[in-house]
């Protein structure tokens, strides 16, 4: 997902009775669904996992604007165009909300954007993947936004506080962004012969990229387990993934475009779709840094960062000799 | 009753790196439409009063949710400790007569 494989204590869960009475205070919280504010007593793996989880989701976001930044300059209409502008501008702005619900339980976001810079933190492998035509912005709002939304809906509900609030208004932004997306595939799978091809290769380039952003199976990944006892993480990577195949599918039919998957099937007995998995080994590859993008996204970054290092300084020291001034005269 | 900053951070950092110079934090609140109270809405950070407004009307008002805008800065704000919960607030649970569904009127009196 936006946030993937975030470790968490590495332990597992703490057996109820190696818990201290704090940390049982503390989970019982949890389970009756009270929610943690940053200035509540919270176990230290918990804090740090969030940090990770925050962290790594707003990175995503501000990384998941160069993908779509691409295409600006490049939209086909002036209306296109203003359309991708507030969808950029709305992934700054969950970035910011996010970045903002990360620093509460206690890092700057400063610090944040240096781990990332660094590669000390991790954005979503999907943003590693290029956009080579216009129907990739369709793809990317219909497949990688719908994938978001489907991690994101439950976390609405997560127990900490300021990542619950941040998601509730990003939720409500989603959904623009995957109709958008869907608006652009209809169009090109409705237009010439040439389009429609485009709209398939889109389709085929995301495909198995959008599902290995839930992550491979973590059935039995000692992270996950702590992060679902703690409600930081609601569903496993696999039941959302399913959801999503069950969601995406349809809505491919109904534009006329072929999933990329000849093992697709209804499963009558399951009420759900079979399907291909992604092949992991090239996820964990883009994870380690051999994306066909990793160099480019994270070079972008940089220069954004280096290149607003005298933008963040000289505001700074304007406002400190305005504070001054002000001071002088009073 | 101890009364602490919510925007300042804890002392307890992931890793104690020097801390560098960062734009201040500040809290916004928006109106949402006349009539209504400012409403704690989330935070951001800039480097002074007018670039704190300027950045909340960016980030938080982008589809019409709001027509006015506070910003203050995260450390100026005190706040009650999450211990002080129980002395508190848990006096007035047992006043329930201060609701007024506390009192039994008969119907026949009407709408009270």
């Amino acid at each position: 997902m936006y946030a993937q494989m975030v470790r968490s204590t590495g332990k597992g869960i703490t057996p109820r009775e190696e818990m201290s009475a704090q940390e049982r205070a503390f989970q019982d919280r949890v389970d009756r669904d009270d929610r943690i504010e940053p200035r509540d007593w919270m176990p230290e793996g918990y804090r740090k996992t969030l940090i990770r989880q925050i962290g790594q989701h707003a990175h995503s976001e501000i990384v998941g604007q160069l993908p779509e930044g691409n295409w600006i300059t490049r939209a086909p209409t002036l209306e296109r165009k203003t359309i991708l502008l507030a969808k950029v501008q709305d992934e700054a702005g969950h970035g910011l909300y996010l970045y903002a619900a990360a620093e509460t339980p206690g890092v700057s976001r400063d610090e944040m954007t240096e781990d990332l810079l660094s590669g000390r933190m991790k954005y979503s492998s999907i943003f590693n993947y290029p956009t080579l035509t216009w129907a990739d912005m369709g793809a990317v709002g219909w497949l990688v936004d719908g994938a978001a939304i489907m991690n994101q809906v439950p976390l609405q509900r997560t127990s900490y506080g300021p990542y619950a609030r941040a998601m509730v208004r990003i939720c409500k932004e989603e959904s623009f962004h995957q109709r958008q997306g869907y608006d652009i595939m209809m169009k090109m799978a409705q237009g010439s012969p040439e389009q429609r091809r485009m709209a398939q290769d889109a389709l085929d380039r995301f495909w198995y990229p959008s599902l290995m952003m839930f992550g491979p199976s973590d059935a039995e990944s000692v992270h996950s387990a702590q992060s679902m006892a703690w409600k930081i993480k609601i569903n496993t990577n696999d039941e959302l993934r399913q959801k999503f195949v069950d969601q995406t599918v349809p809505q491919a039919e109904y534009l006329g475009l072929t999933v990329p998957d000849e093992h697709l099937t209804w499963n009558e007995e399951r009420g759900h779709y079979d399907f291909s998995q992604p092949d992991w080994n090239e996820f964990f590859d883009v994870l380690k840094g051999n994306g066909p993008c990793n160099t480019d996204r994270l070079a972008a970054r940089r220069k954004a960062w280096d290149e607003g290092a005298w933008v963040r300084e000289g505001l700074l020291a304007h406002a400190r000799k305005k504070a001054a001034r002000h001071t002088a005269a009073e | 009753m101890s009364s602490v900053n919510p925007g300042a951070l804890p002392e307890t950092d992931t890793e104690s790196r020097p801390r560098r110079q960062e734009w201040p934090l500040w809290e916004v609140f928006i109106r949402g439409q006349h009539g209504l109270n400012h409403r704690h809405v989330g935070s951001l950070h800039a480097a002074d009063a007018e670039a704190a407004i300027r950045n909340a009307r960016d980030v938080y008002t982008r589809r019409n949710e709001g027509v006015s805008i506070w910003v203050v800065e995260s450390r100026h704000i005190a706040a009650t400790a999450p211990g002080d919960k129980g002395p508190l607030f848990d006096p007035s649970q047992s006043k329930v007569y201060r609701h007024p569904t506390f009192f039994d009127i008969p119907d026949d009196v009407g709408h009270m």
